[in-house]
């Protein structure tokens, strides 16, 4: 094992994961599941955040279909999706789209279907990006390691 | 407690969430319980009908399940609130007014911190009510209740054995050095009821007090995360 190496792994997952943080796409929550992780379940994170994605996937394509005829808007349905987008994306620790969803409702209770899809956009757009960004973690997580390393436990209290 | 090893408490989580089932599903296995997950309430009731066969008081009741394993058990029903169908209320309501589940301990999730929805689950039976995102440390306090149900289970069972026997009529206070067993569990019981007692209460009153001031953890400590 070249400990030069798994240090500097380990430096670079750290920085990466306490940036994802500070930047807010990731809360608290994201932390617990981690420690919820260990040798006997070492993909547990990555599989909970994989179903969260199928989840956003489907959820946005539903209500998309709801939102697209202006004169016959679902709002029930769209309010629906907003409330489980939101349960889950707290679930695992995905601010950025949790507060998306405080919008998005706030657009759905008053049948603002404008700010619907405005709002609709952008939680599509932040769970991307937040899927990208967990996919680079994953992949530093696996270079650590392979290179014979640990994960660093990153306390962000 | 003199417990066998294998005889772990048995959770049964119900959440239409396939995220939160996986979830709660590893919160539990983390807290040391063995875990059935199901998606709705509808789907609960039926896992519980074709398990529990030995607390029903209606033969009936057991005549409509044909594979009853006596030796399943569900020591806690955790449930989310919000389902479509059967919300984890319902769910409650039916647990709660079953003759054999009814001594099941039941515990509500839901994301959302309304007063008095709370207090109308706590009100209808549930043991806690847990604001989502659930953790560890608020699956540390339901230890207590899982530990009634099993208790009481085992004396059942125990009860249910000597029955089968040839042999005479079996009361729990009795000194046969076969059954000799029950009455240390007896006594743990009554302890326990007693100790469940005095938390249910501090815990609604907490619940209720803690739910219009805080809008966030209504069963947890405000701003300390627990360290595993």
């Amino acid at each position: 094992m070249n400990t030069t190496i798994v240090a500097q792994l380990q430096r670079q997952f750290q920085d990466y994961i306490i940036s994802l943080y500070q930047q807010g796409f990731l809360d608290n929550q994201f932390s617990e599941l981690r420690k919820l992780q260990d040798e006997g379940t070492p993909d547990f994170v990555s599989e909970v955040v994989s179903l969260f994605f199928d989840d956003c996937a489907k959820l946005i394509n539903n209500m998309s279909k709801s939102l697209e005829r202006p004169e016959n808007v679902d709002f029930k349905q769209v309010d629906s999706g907003v409330h489980q987008l939101k349960g889950s994306s707290s679930s695992v620790g995905a601010r950025m789209v949790k507060n998306v969803c405080i919008s998005f409702k706030e657009c759905c209770d008053v049948q603002n279907r404008e700010g619907c899809l405005r709002c609709l956009q952008q939680v599509d757009y932040e769970y991307k990006m937040l899927k990208t960004k967990l996919q680079d973690l994953f992949k530093l997580e696996q270079q650590i390691l392979q290179a014979g390393g640990t994960i660093p436990q990153v306390d962000i209290n | 407690m003199g417990m066998a090893a294998e005889s772990q408490f048995h959770v049964l989580a119900v959440d239409d969430s396939l995220c939160d089932r996986k979830l709660i599903e590893r919160l539990l296995q983390k807290s040391s319980c063995q875990v059935t997950t199901v998606e709705s309430g509808s789907k609960a009731l039926e896992f519980l009908g074709l398990r529990q066969g030995l607390q029903s008081n209606d033969p009936n009741e057991l005549s409509t399940s044909p594979h009853i394993h006596q030796e399943v058990e569900v020591n806690l029903i955790i449930t989310d609130y919000c389902m479509p169908g059967m919300t984890g209320y319902d769910l409650l309501k039916k647990v709660k007014e079953s003759s054999a589940f009814k001594n099941i301990p039941v515990v509500i999730m839901s994301s959302e911190n309304v007063p008095a929805r709370i207090s109308r689950c706590l009100e209808e039976g549930a043991e806690e009510f847990f604001l989502k995102p659930v953790r560890l440390a608020d699956l540390n306090k339901l230890k207590p209740h899982m530990m009634k149900t099993k208790l009481k289970n085992q004396k059942l069972e125990e009860i249910e054995e000597a029955s089968k026997d040839e042999t005479a009529l079996v009361e729990p206070e009795i000194k046969d050095s076969t059954k000799i067993e029950i009455l240390p569990l007896q006594q743990d019981l009554q302890l326990v009821q007693q100790e469940e007692q005095t938390l249910c209460t501090n815990n609604k009153r907490k619940s209720m007090e803690e739910g219009i001031s805080t809008d966030r953890a209504l069963t947890r400590f405000d701003g300390i995360t627990t360290t595993v």
